[in-house]
């Protein structure tokens, strides 16, 4: 799944002046891909054909390399990304609870960002903060030993626009 | 060079260094089995991902076993090929392949020619052990391939002719894991990608996930139809590669035996698509003339070189990588569309039948050409030009449902008028001879004296960029070749850069030119029948009467009676066509 949008030339430039620093380099394409997402929260696929066309490599490839790591995305997250650990301590700890009850509140599956842009939903693997577990990150604020009573007042904290991220 | 020592199987080999165990073993007739691995290595083609695991070997030493095919011979090494754990474990990678592969072979396009077949068989696999999750993509259908990636095994040897020798980057691996499949940006179809439809995808898969798209029941239709009036055209590298289905020799030719055929077949009149590349020469070796005596005499506004455009996987090409060179090649229409153009106009009305009452048919080597015929501006009013295209594999299956034994077929003639062709016509079929027929027209035109010589070998070989000087009476003539689009890649970045030297420029798409296109049977690697094929051709035309197009006495009597002058107004009307933009752009807004 992806989402057409029309990039603006603001976008172009900084896309391009992204590529220029890493001299077009056809080599560097997963660290123009990481550059580029950092900077525009994903990369649609309006975005990936001007980074081949900087890089002058297929369009084909750059969606080769997008699609093959789970890391880089062509769906906006959300205002506020809910990530749930689903590492071994925090799994064994309940995280699928707190999965569940996420996907129950918040109306979204794993991987979906919720219309009006507010949350997106995404599991990864191990934070490193096991001695939390289970660990939820929403942007980069991390919330540690939960149970699936807690979950409720999360997702209040942050309906109202909440506090930044 | 450095030898290596080693012992396969028991048997001492020597090979060079660098040399894979897979190359060792062929060399002392040990033939193991591969499925991912596809070389031809004359023409620099190498797909070595290592990755399907047929091939793999006990090597002494090694905790695990090596796949041949990328595994280097070490001095010393002694390897096993036919193990109990070697089979074992190349019957496992089998077993598992086939558990996420269609088991619709008896209805396959590639039955009897798919390669995963072919091991299967040869392990004797009776049934498949392991039963899980099944890969379901959609099937995409275009005008001239068809893809099944359902049965894709990953041997990626799609991506390596589309990206390296192509560079169109059509195809790649996308995905991670059990989805990972080969497929085109954003899962777009083929016709939304920047694919020419070269087909050498095709002509490199293994299996059935890769196939040309069959027009053969609308052909038979075609003929069963009372009212219909069936012409056919056949091109010149057909001649030299159907006899292969036949189990004939590579390079025999079987031109005789072919026109037989097509009259078995019930074709109403059979015609040669030789006859309009004799057609296309007096067009296109015009525009070069008149090009060229412009530019001898200071005219500044002259676009040079000329580009050949006989190719349709090559105007696909340009049109989507080079649009701003759109205005070089040359404006006239490959010899499918020219003869499908004349068929339906000079021809359809000396034989009194109506446009939309004739049939036209080309047999070509090609699948770009099936794409090629589709296009709107080769229509009139919604009525295509060339009706059907057929592979020169999909003529074999013709003949052979219609019950025809081919190889005891008396020699037949082609009819006239449209099936009278000469020795530069033929050589349209391999790299290097659309120049070299234009080259023996435009000297005899240009400078009014007989050619000093009829074959000209500097422009023939199989390297994927050649060029030559030709000397037209005191003027020097550059000529660029390029087969391969990655080769002509480097021929159009030169004139991007205003570098090109060339006065005129050939291309064809497919290595060696038509006569390895995507449609001819299959190769499996073998360069040697390319060779053959290559060679044919060239006795193909030796054995013509006339060799140069302009003496064609059809071709003559066209202009004379229906055409007037090449490059007149009513060639222009009928023989030639203009260009399209086709690179995607990338919607900009301002803010």
């Amino acid at each position: 799944m992806s989402v057409k949008i029309e990039i603006s030339q603001k976008t172009r430039t900084k896309i391009e002046e992204i590529c220029k620093s890493f001299n077009n380099e056809p080599g560097e394409l997963i660290n123009v891909l990481h550059k580029t997402q950092d900077y525009l929260g994903y990369l649609p696929a309006e975005v990936q054909e001007v980074v081949a066309h900087e890089l002058k490599i297929s369009t084909a490839k750059v969606y080769g390399v997008v699609s093959f790591y789970s890391f880089f995305t062509m769906i906006p997250k959300g205002r506020f990304p809910v990530s749930i650990c689903m590492g071994t301590a925090c799994y064994v700890r309940g995280a699928e609870r707190i999965l569940d009850e996420f996907k129950h509140l918040l109306k979204l599956g794993v991987g979906e960002t919720g219309a009006d842009g507010l949350f997106s939903l995404a599991s990864l693997r191990c934070v490193g903060a096991c001695g939390l577990a289970p660990v939820v990150l929403v942007g980069e604020k991390v919330y540690g030993r939960l149970a699936t009573d807690d979950v409720k007042s999360i997702v209040e904290e942050y309906k109202g626009g909440g506090c930044a991220v | 060079m450095d030898k290596i020592k080693l012992i396969i199987d028991n048997k001492e080999v020597s090979v060079p260094k660098g040399s894979t165990i897979l190359e060792a073993a062929h060399k002392i007739g040990i033939d193991i089995p591969t499925l991912c691995h596809f070389e031809l290595k004359d023409l620099d083609i190498h797909n070595k991902p290592g990755g399907c695991r047929i091939c793999v070997v006990e090597v002494e030493g090694r905790r695990n076993l090596a796949p041949a095919c990328v595994t280097e011979c070490t001095e010393g090494m002694i390897v096993k090929t036919n193990s109990i754990r070697v089979l074992n474990a190349r019957r496992t990678v089998l077993e598992l392949l086939l558990s996420d592969h269609p088991a619709d072979c008896l209805v396959c396009a590639k039955s009897c020619h798919c390669q995963l077949q072919d091991l299967a068989a040869r392990f004797g696999v009776r049934e498949i052990p392991f039963q899980g999750e099944q890969s379901s993509y959609q099937l995409e259908v275009s005008p001239s391939i068809i893809r099944d990636m359902n049965k894709c095994v990953m041997c990626r040897r799609c991506e390596t002719m589309c990206n390296e020798l192509q560079t169109v980057g059509a195809l790649n691996a996308i995905e991670r894991g059990f989805p990972a499949v080969v497929s085109t940006a954003f899962n777009q179809t083929l016709a939304n990608s920047p694919c020419t439809f070269c087909g050498q995808c095709v002509a490199v898969c293994p299996v059935g996930a890769l196939v040309e798209m069959d027009h053969t029941p609308k052909v038979i239709r075609a003929i069963a139809d009372g009212k219909k009036t069936v012409v056919v055209q056949v091109a010149p590298a057909v001649r030299v590669a159907l006899g292969e289905e036949f189990g004939m020799k590579p390079g025999t030719i079987v031109t005789g035996k072919l026109t037989a055929a097509l009259k078995a077949l019930g074709f109403n009149y059979v015609f040669d698509t030789d006859w309009s590349a004799d057609l296309t020469i007096m067009e296109e070796g015009t525009e070069l003339i008149d090009k060229l005596t412009r530019h001898l005499n200071g005219d500044k506004s002259v676009k040079l070189p000329l580009l050949s455009s006989c190719c349709p996987a090559w105007v696909n090409f340009f049109e989507y990588h080079f649009p701003e060179l759109k205005d070089i090649p040359s404006t006239a229409k490959s010899p499918q569309q020219m003869f499908g153009s004349i068929a339906k106009s000079y021809f359809a009305d000396k034989i009194g039948v109506k446009r939309e009452d004739m049939v036209v048919v080309s047999v070509m080597p090609c699948l770009a050409k099936k794409y090629e015929c589709a296009r709107d501006e080769f229509k009139v009013d919604g009525n295509p030009d060339v009706d059907y295209s057929i592979s020169t594999r999909e003529l074999a299956a013709l003949i052979k449902q219609a019950n025809i034994d081919f190889k005891s077929l008396e020699d037949a003639p082609f009819d006239s008028p449209l099936g009278e062709s000469t020795g530069a016509a033929v050589i349209f079929g391999t790299t290097g001879g659309v120049i070299e027929a234009a080259v023996r027209t435009v000297y005899e035109v240009l400078t009014k004296k007989p050619l000093p010589k009829l074959e000209f070998t500097e422009l023939r070989g199989l390297e994927g960029v050649r060029s030559a000087t030709i000397d037209v009476d005191g003027f020097k003539l550059n000529i660029g070749i390029a087969h391969g689009l990655s080769n002509a890649r480097k021929l159009l970045n030169e004139i991007k850069e205003g570098k090109s030297q060339f006065h005129a420029i050939e291309v064809m798409a497919c290595p060696g030119g038509c006569i390895d296109g995507g449609g001819q049977p299959l190769h499996h690697g073998n360069s040697e029948i390319i060779k053959a094929r290559w060679e044919a051709i060239y006795e193909a035309d030796r054995n013509m009467p006339i060799r140069k197009s302009h003496e064609n006495p059809s071709i003559q009597a066209i202009y004379k009676e229906f055409l007037g002058e090449p490059c007149g107004h009513k060639s222009h009307e009928l023989l030639h066509t203009h260009y399209f933009d086709k690179a995607k752009v990338i919607e900009v807004k301002l803010d």
